[in-house]
């Protein structure tokens, strides 16, 4: 049922762990700043893994995260409302489409900066990435 | 969240509050003292079906958050939860003149969830008017919304006249701001200034807007950031009457002749602002409480009266 897969879309989301050098070619799929659904496959994982921000709560958790320039974030809304993943500069660096419970949304940083972003649902939910 | 509405004035003696009770049951309202906080207790269910909305009255409904497509635990049906809502309103001893949907008519926009609401909203056979919530503006700033319930007026927002009383429909989920609440914008302010500019003060004036347009819960965005700029266009007003949703709880504050009032929803509840470790989401409660916590709002202009009665009725009442 449709559960089932955002639940496979959510338990994937915690299994996107990196270690650096791995700049896993298999998650280019995923496409970035689009739609980033996680493609099932066999994973189990701790939780909040490392590049992943968790919605929960109307939070970003964690709300500031410093990455080194190449890192691939991973946003997956944990939360029984839908959120986004929306830039605040203009023009936009990225904005996610609305992320029901489970869903996922991807960005590759490659340019060094501050990135502030929120969700533009709920505008007083507000995170920044800082990469350098 | 049982549907009573609680009023911020204080101090009532019993003076006070026999005179209340006399006037409040001409309007439609109870008024008690629950620990010295005086409280109106909507007089709901059988109490008022003995002193219905006569037929001179202009009466018509406010529903909101109605959510179509949501499927979280909160409430796995909230077409089965809509469709008792409708049912509710067609018991009512007089028939509204028309029907106001507050927003959040769907959960994500998606133009099957709207369609589902149409169809649905439309078995009531009331003449409806819609204002779209943060959630039915998720598609293309709004399109798949606008495309079925748009209005004239091309930024969306608009005003009419019935019954003597002047809507106004405004969108504040539109454009919003890093770290912001609800948002109006400097052009529906103007168009708001424009539109009352020529309306005498006695005129009774009903505003719809899906967010609160006073800062119930800023930690929450539970507000509007230019919602008092609004306010002070309203206040010359000798009756207005500001029916919000969003926060899917009644929540009423008077400043002056200006009532505003959140609604319940027909989907889910929401916790109160304030309650320890809670957040602004969904709040499942038990399943037979449920009805308790949805609900639809009557309001009524008597003709002699310049503001209305309103009575907040849960689905179990």
């Amino acid at each position: 049922m449709n559960r089932t897969s955002l639940s496979w879309a959510g338990v994937l989301g915690l299994a996107l762990v990196f270690t650096g050098a791995a700049v896993a070619q298999d998650m280019a799929a995923h496409g970035d700043g689009g739609m980033g659904h996680a493609t099932p496959t066999a994973a189990t994982a701790p939780a909040a893994a490392k590049n992943e921000i968790v919605i929960d709560n109307f939070a970003f958790a964690p709300a500031q995260l410093t990455v080194p320039r190449g890192t691939r974030l991973t946003w997956t809304n944990r939360d029984d409302d839908p959120h986004t993943v929306t830039s605040a500069a203009d023009p936009k660096a990225f904005k996610s489409p609305a992320l029901d419970t489970g869903e996922s949304f991807a960005v590759t940083f490659d340019k060094p900066g501050t990135y502030h972003y929120f969700c533009s649902i709920h505008p007083h939910m507000e995170g920044t990435i800082v990469v350098q | 969240m049982s549907g009573k509405t609680e009023v911020g004035r204080r101090g009532a003696g019993r003076r006070d509050l026999l005179k209340c009770m006399l006037g409040g049951a001409a309007t439609g309202l109870l008024w008690t003292v629950s620990g010295g906080v005086p409280r109106a207790v909507s007089l709901g269910g059988e109490a008022f079906a003995a002193t219905p909305a006569s037929a001179h009255d202009f009466s018509f409904v406010q529903i909101s958050d109605t959510h179509i497509g949501f499927h979280g635990a909160a409430n796995p049906d909230p077409n089965g939860t809509l469709k008792l809502a409708l049912e509710r309103i067609a018991q009512l001893p007089a028939r509204p003149a028309m029907m106001l949907h507050t927003g959040d008519v769907s959960h994500l926009s998606k133009p099957e969830e709207l369609e589902t609401a149409k169809q649905l909203l439309d078995t009531a056979k009331l003449d409806t008017h819609f204002i779209p919530g943060e959630h039915d503006t998720l598609i293309d700033n709004g399109r798949t919304y606008f495309e079925r319930f748009g209005k004239m007026g091309k930024d969306g927002w608009y005003s009419f006249d019935q019954g003597g009383v002047h809507f106004v429909a405004l969108i504040n989920v539109l454009n919003l701001k890093p770290g912001g609440l609800g948002y109006l914008g400097p052009e529906q302010l103007e168009w708001l200034e424009s539109d009352l500019k020529s309306r005498s003060a006695s005129t009774p004036i009903v505003v719809l807007a899906h967010m609160p347009l006073w800062p119930v819960a800023p930690e929450w965005g539970w507000g509007t950031d230019d919602g008092a700029q609004a306010v002070s266009t309203l206040k010359r007003f000798g009756s207005v009457t500001v029916l919000n949703g969003h926060i899917h709880q009644v929540i009423q504050k008077v400043e002056g002749t200006v009532t505003f009032r959140t609604a319940m929803g027909t989907a889910f509840p929401q916790a109160a602002p304030g309650t320890p470790g809670a957040s602004p989401g969904p709040l499942k409660v038990p399943e037979e409480r449920l009805k308790s916590v949805l609900g639809v709002r009557e309001i009524a202009f008597a003709p002699s009266a310049a503001a209305p009665a309103v009575t907040d009725r849960p689905l179990d009442a």
